[in-house]
């Protein structure tokens, strides 16, 4: 095994992003991509002084699919499942961001019914998304009991998930047009009896863990970013919320029946983890009310509009940005009119979450860094696509 | 007159059967702890722990035990091959020597010190060494960082330790932990913990960080530091940490029982089971936080101490030699 | 910051701890919600989707619907559908063996081979939605644990025979 040296790194700049410091007490440290904190295989450079953190570097790739190519390798129908992989966790959003768009551009109307179901589903896996990022979030700061408990509540939640879509995690649910079958009779009532499970164990998260002091000294303070900073890197979603701006795709942009609903939009204006981690909390409550509103309204009708079994959209571009539980998700199709996209684009919200990681790790210790990144609640797989 | 050697009151004869018996007690009580240990995690977390080997999963730990001699001992390149394996060895000796002046019962002492509180913090100081020289000797960056934590840490998590045992040691005028428990009585009034309870709370607090358990678990943050300073070590190398830190888990609670909860004193029951419930009770509550809190950060472990424990440990100590003054 | 200030922080510090002491406790002392999976089985298995299978004719469950038109297989992304059907015999050729050929073939109605490879599949429901005549739905038998990977090339019309015989 050849030992490190600066020199030979500075030789390949494919091996290493950053050149080594000009001192030579510095130790770089490769964090990742096998890191039990990093979610996953990012792989961050840190160059460090003693445990702070001079300078670091998020290194991306290693999970990546090439999924817009697959786009364009794929018709339209066969790469609707593609879209459960990109984010795992919130596979509804990727799900709806990428049929929006192509019924956009092919002028499919979505009826009534598809659209409250589509609420209804994709706000259950914001709260599945949360759950896990804040039982991930606290493995990181090293408490393991949370996210068991999470679990437990998620485990309701997946099982309404999986009665309706038929799967736990990678859904494929949406089709052009509206969903893929209809909701089970007892849909509204799971829903409901969820809602007030979480609301009832909500109180118990915020004793065992948001007052804890410990977390607060880990939270509090920590990575802090204003508007402007916010704003310069393109970071939507909890992270941009959390800078105190109250932005939300389905308020910005208001797609689908959401205008229809009745809901906060959660911000703090510290901008730090602890403020990300409140928001994230609230859209817990958030998503909870869309959920009772949408169920206890939802219409009856079909569930999907007339789609030809092979679609050919007429020439042509339309882009559709949904809110994700990581922020703003937006995918652009383009077509020439075959039965394949000319060009599939993802904007996966994590990306721009994730850089401003560099700026917000300078000078913080080791353990800071950690707390910062799992504050920025990045899915690996999506960042990469 | 010295005693024959043969004879059970021979000094290195103590000494050495002494060993054995805790050589024997930490093993055991290691596996116990292990089991206790998952079987409290797992049903904190709403699971059942370990379950399928043995009745309610007892054997689990003798079964992780064979699986860790049976592995493989891998050095990682350009360790230093000394200090690498010397590193798990020393960290497990001093703690048993530890041990040896534990009153478990007026009659089961392996060795009464006068100074047996000094022999105790001196041998669980060395403890730290172990962690330097496996962090330095991996040739590992995360267990240099985990190294450099542990010698931060246990510098300053010894002061208040010391001090709060200090301030026991003076109502008690003893550092001989068998003369320390006999001062108390066996009802909670009479004991130091009950009389002395700030003493008694830094303590348990610097205990903790003393044994890295979570929330002070730093030198091995395996969320920070993957698993610290013993990244690299596999088989019964980790063996050895793993056992090192409960054996030294019940150091720290058997000397806390001795000093603070009357020791082996108590109605009805022998003395020796009473010991052993006092410090399986202690024990219980830092595993009970460690699957309770997140860890903390490095800084605010050490404002911890220096800032709080230290200055509290200091005061206590002032009131105990005022009202020592007074009452003596 | 003042001295009261301070002592009342450590305060609400320390009970934040306690609290948190207690709801683990609590916790400890509820009953687990874990299902030992060979021992006890979840419940909800009915609603999950399993490979995909051929639904019978209604009159004759063994028969598949299917008219063997090969739409499910240009729709699958991941290529794990097999349909075959024998290739019309050319003039000349009677009495060769019968060649299979990928569906469609002039002259078949029904398939004669179908398989589906389900360590290819993605559960993704393209075949089901593409099939004209609602041949194909998903199974409920979740548990495919197999030792090797060209037995998850299941055989669905020997599946479906053996269905309707039970
Ligand atoms: S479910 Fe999807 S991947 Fe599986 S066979 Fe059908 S189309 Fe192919
Ligand atoms: S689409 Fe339906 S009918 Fe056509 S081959 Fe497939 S299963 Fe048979």
């Amino acid at each position: 095994m050849q030992a490190f040296d600066p020199k030979t790194l500075a030789q390949d700049p494919t091996s290493v992003r950053f050149e080594p410091g000009p001192t030579e007490d510095k130790l770089i440290l490769s964090m990742g991509p096998q890191h039990p904190s990093t979610h996953g295989v990012l792989r961050i450079l840190l160059e460090l002084d003693g445990e702070y953190i001079v300078r670091a570097e998020p290194v991306l790739g290693y999970v990546h699919r090439m999924h817009e190519w697959m786009g364009q390798e794929k018709t339209y129908f066969q790469f609707m499942p593609n879209m459960g992989r990109v984010d795992y966790l919130h596979a509804m959003a990727w799900n709806w961001a990428y049929a929006g768009s192509v019924e956009r551009l092919a002028g499919i109307e979505v009826p009534e019914r598809a659209e409250y179901i589509r609420v209804a589903v994709t706000e259950l896996n914001r709260i599945s998304s949360h759950l896990l990022w804040w039982g991930a979030y606290l493995l990181d700061l090293g408490a393991f009991t949370p996210i068991m408990y999470a679990f437990d509540d998620r485990e309701f939640l997946l099982d309404i998930l999986q009665a309706v879509t038929g799967s736990r995690l990678t859904y494929s649910y949406f089709t052009f047009g509206g969903v893929y079958n209809d909701v089970p009779e007892d849909f509204p009532k799971r829903c409901l009896d969820f809602v007030k499970l979480l609301r009832s164990r909500l109180p118990m998260y915020r004793d065992l863990v948001t007052d804890n002091v410990i977390l607060r000294g880990r939270c509090e303070g920590i990575g802090e970013m204003d508007v402007e900073l916010a704003r310069r890197y393109g970071a939507t979603g909890p992270v941009l919320r959390g800078s105190g701006a109250a932005v939300d795709t389905r308020r910005a942009e208001p797609y689908s029946v959401y205008p229809r609903f009745d809901f906060p939009i959660p911000s703090y204006p510290q901008g730090d983890a602890m403020a990300r981690y409140m928001v994230r909390m609230d859209e817990l409550e958030t998503s909870c009310s869309i959920i009772e509103q949408a169920v206890s309204t939802m219409p009856g009708g079909p569930i999907a509009a007339k789609a030809p079994k092979t679609l050919k959209p007429p020439k042509g571009e339309a882009c559709y940005a949904v809110e994700g539980a990581r922020g703003k998700i937006l995918v652009h199709v383009r077509s020439d009119g075959g039965p394949k996209p000319y060009r599939v684009k993802l904007r996966a919200p994590g990306f721009s979450n994730l850089s401003v990681f560099a700026e917000l790790a300078r000078g913080t210790l080791l353990a800071d860094a950690v707390s910062i990144l799992g504050s920025l609640d990045l899915v690996i797989p999506e960042i990469d696509r | 007159m010295t005693p024959d050697l043969m004879s059970f009151d021979h000094p290195l004869t103590r000494l050495v059967v002494g060993l054995l018996c805790v050589f024997a007690f930490v093993g055991l009580n290691g596996l116990v702890l292990v089991w206790v240990e998952r079987k409290v995690a797992g049903h904190v977390q709403l699971r059942p722990g370990p379950l399928h080997v043995g009745p309610y999963g007892l054997l689990q730990p003798i079964v992780d035990a064979v699986k860790l001699i049976g592995k493989q001992l891998a050095m990682p390149a350009g360790a230093d091959k000394y200090l690498y394996w010397a590193a798990p060895l020393l960290a497990f000796a001093p703690v048993t020597v530890c041990f040896l002046p534990l009153p478990f019962d007026p009659a089961l002492a392996p060795m009464r010190l006068n100074t047996g509180l000094v022999l105790i913090l001196a041998f669980s100081g060395l403890g730290v060494l172990s962690l330097i020289l496996a962090g330095w000797g991996s040739n590992n960056k995360w267990g240099l960082l985990g190294a450099a934590r542990s010698v931060a840490q246990s510098v300053a998590y010894e002061v208040p330790l010391l001090l709060s045992v200090m301030a026991v040691a003076l109502t008690a005028g003893s550092l001989d932990l068998y003369e320390i428990t006999t001062q108390q009585g066996a009802w909670p009034w009479q004991w130091y913990g009950v009389k002395n309870p700030l003493a008694f709370f830094i303590f348990l607090v610097c205990a903790v960080a003393e044994t890295n358990r979570a929330p002070f678990d730093l030198p091995e943050a395996e969320s920070e530091l993957t698993a610290g300073f013993h990244t690299e070590y596999s088989g019964m190398g980790f063996g050895l940490f793993f056992l090192a830190e409960y054996a030294s888990m019940i150091v720290v609670s058997g000397v806390a029982a001795a000093l603070f909860l009357g020791g082996w004193q108590g109605p009805f029951l022998p003395g020796i089971l009473w010991f052993l419930v006092k410090v399986y009770a202690i024990l219980l509550l830092m595993i009970w936080m460690r699957w309770t809190y997140p860890r903390v950060r490095f800084d605010q472990l050490l404002n911890l101490s220096w800032k709080w424990l230290t200055p509290l440990a200091l005061i206590d100590l002032v009131l105990v030699v005022i009202v020592a003054g007074f009452g003596g | 910051m003042s001295v009261s200030q301070l002592f009342e922080e450590a305060y609400t510090g320390l009970k934040s701890l306690v609290v948190g002491l207690g709801i683990t406790g609590k916790a400890f002392c509820q009953p687990q919600v874990t299902v030992i999976y060979p021992k006890q089985e979840v419940d909800n298995l009915s609603s999950f989707r399993g490979h995909v299978e051929l639904i019978g004719k209604d009159d004759d469950p063994s028969v598949p619907r299917c008219v063997a038109c090969g739409a499910c297989v240009k729709a699958c992304p991941s290529n794990c559908l097999t349909i075959q059907c024998p290739v019309p015999v050319k003039e000349g050729d009677e009495g060769k063996p019968v060649v299979m050929g990928p569906a469609p073939q002039k002259g078949s109605k029904t398939p004669a081979v179908v398989i589906v490879d389900f360590s290819l599949c993605s559960l993704c429901g393209q075949c089901a939605r593409a099939c004209p005549v609602d041949s194909l739905q998903f199974s409920d038998n979740p548990y495919m644990v197999r030792l090797d990977r060209k037995e998850f090339q299941i055989d669905l019309l020997a599946r479906l025979r053996r269905m309707a015989a039970e």
